[in-house]
């Protein structure tokens, strides 16, 4: 039980690291000053939902384990993440794609996970739902913008949302330690959120004049902690510090 | 960590604040560190404070969760009370999630006065934010005529707005 419950919490909160760490590599990089704000306060929104997730997961453990050793001591087959966030931020439409490919997924999860049996996980959610409701409305506002822009900004807003289209589909697998959350009546069962999900993203896609992928072939593995090629960089910067000056602290 | 100084998720029951009269003065002075202007008590981030046996235990929710400054509010509770004598517990709780509603309108008014206008209801907040109606009203000149320009301001919890009647930019709170 309690093994299936924390893996099952990193299945939700290594998304939230791996894809504040993206983001925040764009600090100092974004296309004006405002989105660089944006972009990083999203991050920092991320990061802070994980620190809460792993705080948690560090009492389960006990054994003196604290947040950090769960984000920088672990190997890259232990982080659960979907392959979605791993993806790199290439150009601004990919970032602002990934984004509300993601976004979409987190307000239904956090609205899903105020209703969990564990008291812990609403509290999270609860705290999480108005920030992610946030990102929700940047995110797809880009979209709209980029897609309903300039011929140059359509095309490469329809670009960046075709080439992330085969990442949705893991969002909604199930691997063993949710199943077992979810009998507990503690975990969200995504694959009950599809439908919604992907009507969100047709509605603003259509929105956004651009066109709705039709592709039905999906690339899965992170959920498994089997990452792309990408994983093994963000983890080396993330790392970095802890790996070379083991338990430092500031 | 910094954060080792401060104990984690506590729940709280109830959404009613609970802080002993006596404890008061000692917490009104400890600022928000991002909005030097307001005290934590402005905010509404302290939930509980109670002394037992000489010890005082504070209990204090974040803004948001990436909030940074919590760390920092966590850190001047404890020399607040250190300066007067007393040992001073700092837990931080999630639930239930602050909301701007619990902004003092003492709260409200410095924050309007430092030029960061104060959170609309949560209907107006997302009507503004999306652009659909001027609600904000300008901290510089008091008109109505602004326009967002940021969703996220210079830190999570505002959205940057600029004034087209006085062409001032300025903050604005957002409804949370
Ligand atoms: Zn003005």
């Amino acid at each position: 039980m309690k093994e299936n419950l924390i893996k099952y919490i990193l299945g939700v909160s290594d998304n939230s690291l791996i894809l504040g760490q993206r983001l925040g590599e764009l600090c100092g990089h974004g296309p004006n000053l405002e989105t660089d704000i944006a972009l990083t306060n999203i991050s920092l929104d991320l990061l802070g939902q994980t620190r809460n997730y792993y705080q948690y997961i560090a009492s389960l453990q006990g054994e003196g384990k604290t947040e950090d050793d769960i984000a920088f001591m672990r190997s890259e087959r232990e982080y659960l993440n979907v392959l979605l966030v791993e993806q790199p931020n290439n150009h601004f439409g990919f970032v602002m794609a990934r984004q509300f490919y993601f976004d979409v997924f987190h307000v239904l999860l956090m609205e899903n996970l105020q209703h969990s049996n564990d008291e812990t996980l609403i509290a999270i959610a609860n705290k999480g739902i108005k920030e992610v409701s946030y990102h929700l409305r940047f995110s797809s506002d880009w979209v709209k913008r980029l897609g309903d822009g300039t011929s140059e900004s359509h095309q490469k807003m329809q670009e960046a949302i075709d080439g992330l289209w085969v990442f949705t589909d893991e969002l909604f697998h199930l691997t063993d330690a949710d199943k077992h959350m979810i009998e507990e009546g503690i975990g969200v069962d995504v694959s009950t959120l599809k439908e919604a999900y992907y009507k969100k993203v047709s509605e603003v896609l259509t929105e956004a004049t651009l066109s709705v992928p039709e592709e039905k072939y999906f690339q899965k593995g992170g959920k498994q902690g089997i990452h792309s090629e990408h994983m093994g960089f963000i983890l080396a910067e993330l790392q970095y510090m802890q790996r070379t000056y083991p338990n430092m602290k500031w | 960590m910094l954060r080792n100084r401060i104990k984690y998720i506590e729940f709280l029951v109830e959404e009613k604040q609970h802080i002993e009269e006596s404890l008061i003065p000692i917490l009104d002075t400890v600022s928000d560190p991002e909005i030097p202007v307001l005290t934590i008590l402005d905010m509404g981030v302290v939930r509980e404070a109670s002394e037992n046996m000489g010890v005082v235990t504070i209990k204090i929710t974040p803004t948001y969760s990436g909030c940074p400054a919590m760390d920092v509010i966590g850190d001047d509770i404890i020399a607040a009370f250190s300066s007067v004598g007393k040992e001073a517990k700092v837990e931080l709780i999630l639930s239930p999630a602050w909301t701007t509603d619990w902004i003092t309108p003492k709260g409200r008014k410095a924050l309007e006065e430092y030029g960061i206008a104060a959170p609309l209801n949560a209907i107006a907040d997302k009507e503004a934010l999306l652009g659909n109606k001027k609600l904000v009203k300008c901290t510089n000149c008091g008109s109505t005529n602004t326009k967002v320009v940021s969703q996220f301001g210079s830190t999570a919890c505002k959205a940057l707005f600029k004034c087209e009647e006085c062409q001032e930019p300025f903050d604005y709170f957002k409804c949370l």
